[in-house]
């Protein structure tokens, strides 16, 4: 077993991206995610990776769109107003079929809004984000662990279907400290392997003379006959990722439940306190978490309403965003009811905890 | 019999869409004989831009990406980063690299970036119908300056060559233009030195070519010539503003 270490969400997942390998990272500073720039701009150099501090979000998305059409794995990471700039590009990630992964360390908004956490960024996250017909994957990482070992997962799963990934953390998960164990980083043999996986269509040296390739990185379509199709192969990609890629955890979910809780992220992590301390009094309540919010678990949260389930409750750091996935989850067989906070305020345990309690009593 | 003029093979068989005389398709085949000549193409990879020239993708028969509008220089960053025993340019318009690309450029130009440029002024936004650009020339007419580029309004024209200049790192600039035959010679000398230069990782090389609009501009194609030469090349002179390879070699 390796060793745990003490590190901040940014570093850790730096670290892991390296060790996943990345080897090319452009972004550009904000504040919750600095660190993370930072520690690249330290470690990528003894990697042997490309470390460029870029002049906008939107120069650092299009470099990492020039480095994914060369067949590298390459990766950004914002925070809110950064990652509203990176949508051009992640659009035309998309519409190129080319992976890559942006994390976005979420902060409080709308405009230039705080450098708290917040969960805002739910509804860019979940539904493209920029122009057209699109997803992005998004993992949700609720402790430091999680959000370390999700950048291994995310350029799998973006090297896999050659569609961005988005790691959909907050200020909280960056900025905390927490003990990590990493994952062995990728050998020489591995790393070789990365790089020859996409040959067959990336921008690469034309060693086959006369009968030289062309490959063209391209979302342009003129032709609208021929935009359908492509537009229509992306469709069947997100279905095939939406049937396979579904991921979340049940915690203490049984038949017995009362309440249903379902929140992500970082409100998921004061939500379980609450529960525990409930459910330690005697109470029933379990909690979904979805770990991917694209694609959403929508059979996960239906099934998680048991027949003693009175009521669903969702907190999240916004406004209400999750909130609607939960209601076509749940498909009016029950209730659903919302907590919010925001401008970079947590809720305390307390404070969900009335929340439950007072629909306890309801449901009685 | 012997062959004297051909297609370069950098470039594909699919015929140029671009207007009668429009200029595009010249610039095109200079930097295709060019990487020919220097047997690069093997090792070469270019960026298209968002403008007239967006499936210039498709004409050049290398590996190519398509960048967003003005965001071509940064995908040449991230594409020579990625693939640094490869050679990149990217071929962009003057609104794509002077309007709204103008950040990637400078930034591109400022660190140094191991790419060549080709730059098309035309002083018009050709795809969109004929609107006014950064590089549109005082008092001239176009579909968003119907009265004539006022220049206390809305500015100068902007000079990219020499602006460029201002910065220490670029290693080759030079405008060129391409409206006669003597003038697409001596350009493509040019092309050929930023691309030698580009081949032995000197640095950030940068031509741009004085060109013609004649469809935006209402001209013919021999009109529009004469036209900018009479308007452009006095705003847009022809010169080399640096290379350094002369000057360490002295
Ligand atoms: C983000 C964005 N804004 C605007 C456009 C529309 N557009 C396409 S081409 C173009 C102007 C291109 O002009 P220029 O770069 O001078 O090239 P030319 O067509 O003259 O060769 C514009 C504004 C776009 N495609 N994307």
């Amino acid at each position: 077993m390796a060793e745990k270490v003490l590190m901040k969400g940014n570093e850790a997942v730096a670290e892991a991206a390296i060790r996943a390998g990345c080897r090319l990272y452009f972004a550009y500073p904000i504040t919750p995610q600095s660190e993370l720039i930072e520690y690249m701009a330290r470690m990528m150099p003894k990697a042997g990776g490309v470390f460029v501090q870029a002049e906008s979000e939107i120069a650092a998305i299009n470099m990492v769109y020039g480095a994914s059409g060369c067949g590298r794995r390459a990766m950004t990471s914002s925070s809110s107003p950064g990652i509203a700039l990176k949508q051009e590009g992640i659009s035309y990630l998309a519409g190129a079929n080319l992976p890559a992964v942006i994390v976005n360390v979420q902060r409080g908004g709308p405009g230039l809004g705080d450098i708290q956490p917040a969960q805002g960024d739910y509804f860019q996250a979940t539904r493209g984000g920029g122009n057209g017909d699109y997803y992005t994957m998004a993992l949700a990482p609720s402790t430091v662990q999680e959000f370390a070992d999700m950048a291994s997962l995310a350029f799998d799963l973006a090297d896999k279907y050659r569609n961005p990934v988005v790691i959909l953390a907050d200020g909280l998960l960056g900025q905390m400290m927490e003990p990590v164990e990493f994952l062995p980083a990728k050998t020489e043999a591995e790393l070789k392997e990365l790089d020859n996986q996409h040959l067959d269509w990336c921008c690469c040296p034309n060693e086959d003379e006369p009968n030289h390739h062309h490959h063209e990185i391209n979302s342009l379509e003129i032709d609208p006959v021929v935009l359908e199709q492509h537009v229509l192969r992306l469709g069947e990609k997100y279905d095939k990722i939406t049937a396979n890629e579904q991921r979340w955890e049940d915690y203490n979910i049984n038949a017995d439940n009362e309440i249903l809780v379902v929140a992500f992220g970082t409100a998921s992590r004061i939500c379980k306190s609450a529960i525990d301390e409930l459910n330690d009094a005697g109470h029933n309540i379990g909690l979904v978490r979805p770990i991917t919010v694209w694609p959403y678990p929508y059979d996960a949260v239906y099934k998680a309403v048991g027949d003693k389930v009175k009521k669903v409750i969702v907190f999240e750091l916004n406004l209400g965003q999750m909130v609607q996935d939960v209601k076509i989850a749940v498909n009016g067989k029950v209730p659903v009811d919302f907590m919010g906070k925001v401008g970079g305020i947590l809720f305390s345990t307390d404070e969900v905890k009335a929340k439950i309690a007072e629909n306890l009593e309801e449901a009685k | 019999m012997q062959v004297i003029a051909t297609r370069p093979n950098t470039l594909t068989d699919l015929n140029f869409t671009y207007c009668p005389g429009c200029l595009h398709g010249v610039a095109h085949r200079l930097i295709a004989e060019a990487i020919d000549e220097l047997g690069m193409r093997n090792q070469m990879m270019g960026v298209a831009p968002v403008g007239c020239s967006v499936f210039a993708y498709k004409f050049f028969n290398i590996d190519m990406q398509e960048a967003a509008h003005g965001r071509a220089p940064a995908l040449a960053t991230g594409m020579k980063r990625a693939r640094p025993d490869m050679n990149v340019f990217t071929y962009q318009g003057d609104g794509d690299l002077a309007a709204i690309g103008t950040a990637e450029i400078v930034h591109a130009a400022n660190r140094g970036e191991h790419i060549t440029v080709f730059f098309v002024n035309n002083a018009i936004y050709g795809m969109t119908g004929g609107q006014m650009a950064p590089t549109t020339l005082p008092d001239m007419k176009t579909t968003t300056s119907p009265y004539g580029r006022d220049v206390d309004d809305i500015g100068y024209p902007i000079r990219v060559c020499e602006l460029l200049n201002t910065l220490v790192a670029p290693y080759f600039i030079e405008r060129v233009s391409l409206l006669s035959p003597a003038e697409i010679m001596k350009a493509k000398k040019a092309v050929l030195k930023a691309l030698t230069y580009n081949k032995e990782e000197r640095g950030f090389t940068f031509i741009e070519f004085v060109s013609t609009c004649p469809t935006n501009w209402g001209l013919d194609a021999l009109e529009s010539r004469d036209w900018a030469r009479e308007h452009m090349l006095p705003f847009f002179k022809v010169q080399n503003f640096r290379d350094k390879g002369i000057e360490e070699a002295k």
